[in-house]
């Protein structure tokens, strides 16, 4: 592969190794540290899971959700409000949950049915959820303290025996076992396609990004053990992110949104409804938003009405930065990942050199501006004309 | 020698593999009313794009002179400075403003901090709506008006940019036959004052009626300009320029084995607009399909082919549909285009770009699209290995000109476009196939291709209906023809029967006797 055309198919993912490098050096190192390392995907847990359902939104043709960080804060609130009430765990897991889906089912409905524009519909919705959330709340502040409840979001993997409090070399023999099994799952499917003869790329060069990415895996897990091992939520972001994966990458239904974005008039004329390919986007979005109203309520240990304000606007920043398209049809959920993990490298990069809050807003639009001018300019796209 | 206000000479405008003008000669004498006719796709927009400057300078060769000089045009700017105005078929007037708004826009009356005079707007407006006979305000939304009324307002809006040479592209294919008459009286109107105008019509007595000299174009190319001095020049002479073209081999020989059997059927369909939903697209069409035959369906653009077919396809287009459709004998009532493609309809559209293929994704992707379920397994989960394999054979069988089947289709030229899009149908294993002008915009070499894997199909057993605006490829291709005008069956023809002539002139009697019962 030529030089130009590496880089092109790589961008992000070089950008966000240069940030990473830069904010570690900037920091003196402190932006490696286990606690640092462990907390970068947590701290973000929110952007990573609803940045996969934005993707199917912004798939079907740029359309975004802007109701999902109040969503996310009716659905702390439920959550909130049915432990505060002593309510049962399960309850206050599933009733935010259920009520999420049920706003995603009139979402989705009124969207891919009715044909109200996603952008007002959601806009509206925005300012519906986050009111509800406040009357749930009664505008007070609403802590988050249960251990069942936390330990089903914000504990650690703790093998009795291995591991002691600060140390967990349980999450290293994890990752070592995972880095594994992704090697051996490689290297079966790069038989297979040779076997079929359709090999695309080179051997040499296959062998090398499951080096790469064994040594990440590795190191992550060597990072996690040194501060309290694998968190919870993390597994909770892996099952999202690879269900959705799979879903956009090797099923028909995941192909539907593609095929809505890249041309509505031509899909339907192919037997598939667009109408019920909105209705998912929107459903999935909003259901994916409930569950992050858990995990940000975990986290944080409390709910009040403010939660999530401007949320949306980092999953729709995650997805465009990870060079989905504003006009829709192209975008996949690894380069939506690569998109919300440089976002959380800079904030928090920002966030241990101790520059202010306005100055990391800032970045981060620069950031998106660049990010998308560079996709545009370098793609050519000229939108739907 | 004749004052020309305008000459084009030697003008040939080619695109990727057409050859839209051929040297093309125009005259166009100063006064006169000059009528330029040919079949669709002869290049008549073409090279009126050209003089508009829509078409830039430098993307064509040839000469444009105009008032004696030689105009290098790199915009429609350009053109309107020195008073040529030209009105596109498809009107471009904003709905929710109103008269005056659209008559001035780009062109506002304003002082020089950009502040609109709107006291001097409405009186110009006013002034020029007289002329073209409207006693609606200026103030009236251009919604508000019928087609008819709009059509005129697009003329005082040339009148207000002191048009000198004015050309209307079809400007009576969406007006009765009161407005259209109306529109040409107002014409010879302005002749009388001194304008030039050139006309764009299929309609024949319009042409007879009102110009002074008719030009014909054929494939890209001038074929002849004729006097009419007395107005009277006889419609089957305008018909032989326009038609007259040998037929060489340009169709694949193909044995004629129609079966007795009917693979479709569909009687009394009628179909309503859309959005109009009191406009008649289609009425009461009934034709039928037989087992290894191509019938064609032949009309002027606008003749309610298409929507004919979108509606019979799985209801994809329409409103207020009704009537019966037999697929091998038995009724069906298609709910949607899922439902038709599982009873073995196929549609393959007439604007691949807008609502044909994904441009943006590969050929494996677009060539699965219609049938998925082919290349996955009971749980949805796409097999990527099959999806290649299926589009890789696709690809050798139509001899499509790709490195591979992950090229995106919109890198692709015309003509292997049109056949990946036949590949998506093919590969959706139809029994029935439409076909919506299979070979608009590809070269002579690719169309034999099409009418090859076409041949291909029917000897299969397959049912092909092939809707067509250029009658040499019907005659060529069909079995039976049926013609189509203003949304009604207007005649069929067998093979053997049909000759170009026959076919122009049962769509144009038919229009007649339209415009009678009107």
């Amino acid at each position: 592969m030529k030089v130009s055309a590496f880089v092109k198919k790589y961008t992000m993912v070089i950008a966000l190794v240069i940030v990473f490098i830069f904010f570690t050096v900037l920091t003196q190192g402190k932006q490696v540290l286990p606690a640092n390392v462990s907390n970068l995907l947590l701290q973000n847990a929110y952007v990573l899971v609803m940045a996969c359902g934005m993707l199917l939104c912004i798939l079907t043709g740029g359309n975004v959700d802007l109701s999902v960080g109040s969503t996310l804060c009716l659905a702390g609130a439920l959550a909130g409000k049915m432990l505060q009430d002593g309510r049962p765990t399960a309850l206050a897991v599933l009733l935010p949950l259920v009520v999420a889906a049920l706003i995603g089912v009139g979402q989705g409905f009124l969207i891919g049915y009715i044909h109200i524009p996603p952008f007002i519909c959601t806009l509206a919705g925005m300012f519906l959820w986050r009111g509800l959330g406040r009357v749930v709340l009664d505008s007070r502040t609403l802590p988050i303290q249960q251990q069942g409840f936390k330990n089903l979001f914000t504990s650690y993997i703790r093998i009795p025996g291995i591991d002691d409090k600060g140390n967990a070399p349980s999450s290293l023999v994890i990752f070592c076992i995972i880095a594994i099994l992704f090697t051996i799952a490689m290297l079966m499917s790069e038989l297979k396609k040779k076997k079929q003869g359709i090999a695309t790329t080179r051997i040499s060069s296959t062998v090398i990004r499951i080096v790469i990415i064994d040594i990440i895996l590795v190191a992550y897990g060597q990072r996690l053990s040194k501060y309290q091992g694998v968190p919870v939520m993390l597994i909770w972001i892996c099952a999202i992110v690879a269900i959705f994966w799979f879903l956009t990458s090797s099923t028909v239904f995941g192909r539907y949104f593609y095929a809505v974005g890249g041309n509505e008039k031509a899909t339907k004329l192919s037997g598939i409804d667009p109408r019920k390919v909105y209705f998912w986007a929107y459903f999935l979005m909003s259901t994916l938003a409930g569950l992050s109203g858990l995990l940000v309520g975990a986290r944080i240990g409390a709910v009040d009405g403010n939660m999530g304000n401007s949320y949306e606007m980092d999953a729709i920043a995650s997805c465009f930065i990870g060079g989905a398209s504003a006009y829709g049809g192209s975008g996949s959920i690894p380069g939506v990942m690569i998109g919300a993990i440089l976002l959380g490298v800079i904030n928090q990069g920002m966030s241990i050199m101790g520059l202010p809050d306005q100055w990391q807003y800032v970045v981060k639009g620069a950031v998106l501006l660049a990010a998308v001018v560079f996709d545009v300019v370098s793609n050519h796209k000229t939108g739907k004309s | 020698m004749a004052d020309y206000i305008l000459e084009m000479k030697n003008i040939t405008k080619l695109y990727p593999g057409v050859k839209a003008l051929d040297n093309v000669n125009l005259q166009v004498e100063r006064g006169e009313i000059h009528a330029l006719v040919g079949e669709n796709g002869a290049g008549k927009s073409t090279l009126m794009n050209v003089l508009s400057g829509t078409i830039p300078f430098g993307q064509y060769t040839g000469d444009i002179i105009y008032n004696g000089e030689t105009c290098k045009f790199t915009n429609i700017k350009d053109s309107e400075k020195k008073g040529i105005v030209i009105i596109h078929q498809e009107l471009a007037l904003i709905p929710e403003l109103t008269i005056a708004e659209n008559m001035f826009l780009g062109n506002e009356r304003s002082n020089k901090f950009g502040k609109i005079d709107w006291n001097m707007t409405h009186k110009m407006a006013t002034d020029q709506l007289k002329r073209v006979g409207l006693k609606e305000a200026s103030t009236v939304l251009i919604k508000d008006i019928g087609t008819g009324k709009q059509q005129l307002v697009e003329i005082a809006k040339a009148l207000s940019k002191n048009v000198r040479l004015l050309i209307l592209d079809e400007p009576t294919s969406s007006l009765n036959e009161e407005d259209s008459q109306m529109l040409l009286d107002m014409l010879l109107e302005f002749k009388k004052e001194g304008l030039t105008s050139i006309i764009i019509t299929h309609k024949l007595n319009e042409v007879a009626y009102s110009a002074d000299r008719i030009t014909v174009l054929r494939d890209g190319a001038t074929i002849e300009t004729m006097e009419n001095p007395n107005h009277n020049i006889d419609e089957e002479r305008i018909i032989k320029g326009m038609v007259g073209r040998e037929l060489t081999d340009r169709y694949p020989e193909r044995e004629h084995k129609v079966s007795d059997e009917v693979a479709f059927e569909c009687k009394n369909w009628t179909v309503y607009h859309p959005v109009y939903t009191d406009k008649c697209m289609d009425r009461n069409i009934s034709f039928k399909v037989h087992k290894g035959e191509i019938v064609g369906f032949s009309g002027l653009q606008g003749a309610g082919r298409t929507e004919l077919a979108k509606s019979l396809f799985g209801r994809s287009y329409g409103s207020h549909i009704s009537g019966q459709e037999f697929i091998n004998g038995q009724e069906v009532h298609l709910r949607n285009e899922h439902d038709a493609i599982e009873h073995g309809l196929a549609y393959a559209t007439e604007d691949r770009k807008t609502d044909g293929l994904v441009l943006g994704d590969s050929i494996a992707k677009n060539t699965t699209m219609a049938k998925l379920s082919k290349i996955s397994n009971r749980q949805g989960i796409v097999d990527p290995i099959k999806e290649n394999k299926y589009a890789d054979e696709f690809v050798k069988a139509m001899n499509t000109k790709t490195p591979s089947v992950r090229q995106a289709v919109g890198n692709l030229s015309g003509g292997n476009q049109q056949k990946v899009l036949l590949a998506k149908w093919l590969f959706a294993e139809p029994d029935i196939l439409i076909l919506d002008e299979p070979t608009r915009g590809i070269d002579v070499g690719a169309k034999y291709e099409i009418y090859t894997i076409m041949n291909q199909m029917v000897k299969e057993g397959k049912a092909v209906i092939m809707i067509s605006s250029e009658l040499p490829e019907l005659l060529g291709m069909c079995d039976r023809i049926y013609v189509m005008n203003e949304g009604e069956m207007v005649a069929e023809f067998t093979q053997k029967e049909a000759t170009q002539e026959k076919i122009m002139s049962a769509i144009l009697k038919s229009d007649d006797r339209q415009i009678k019962e009107a």
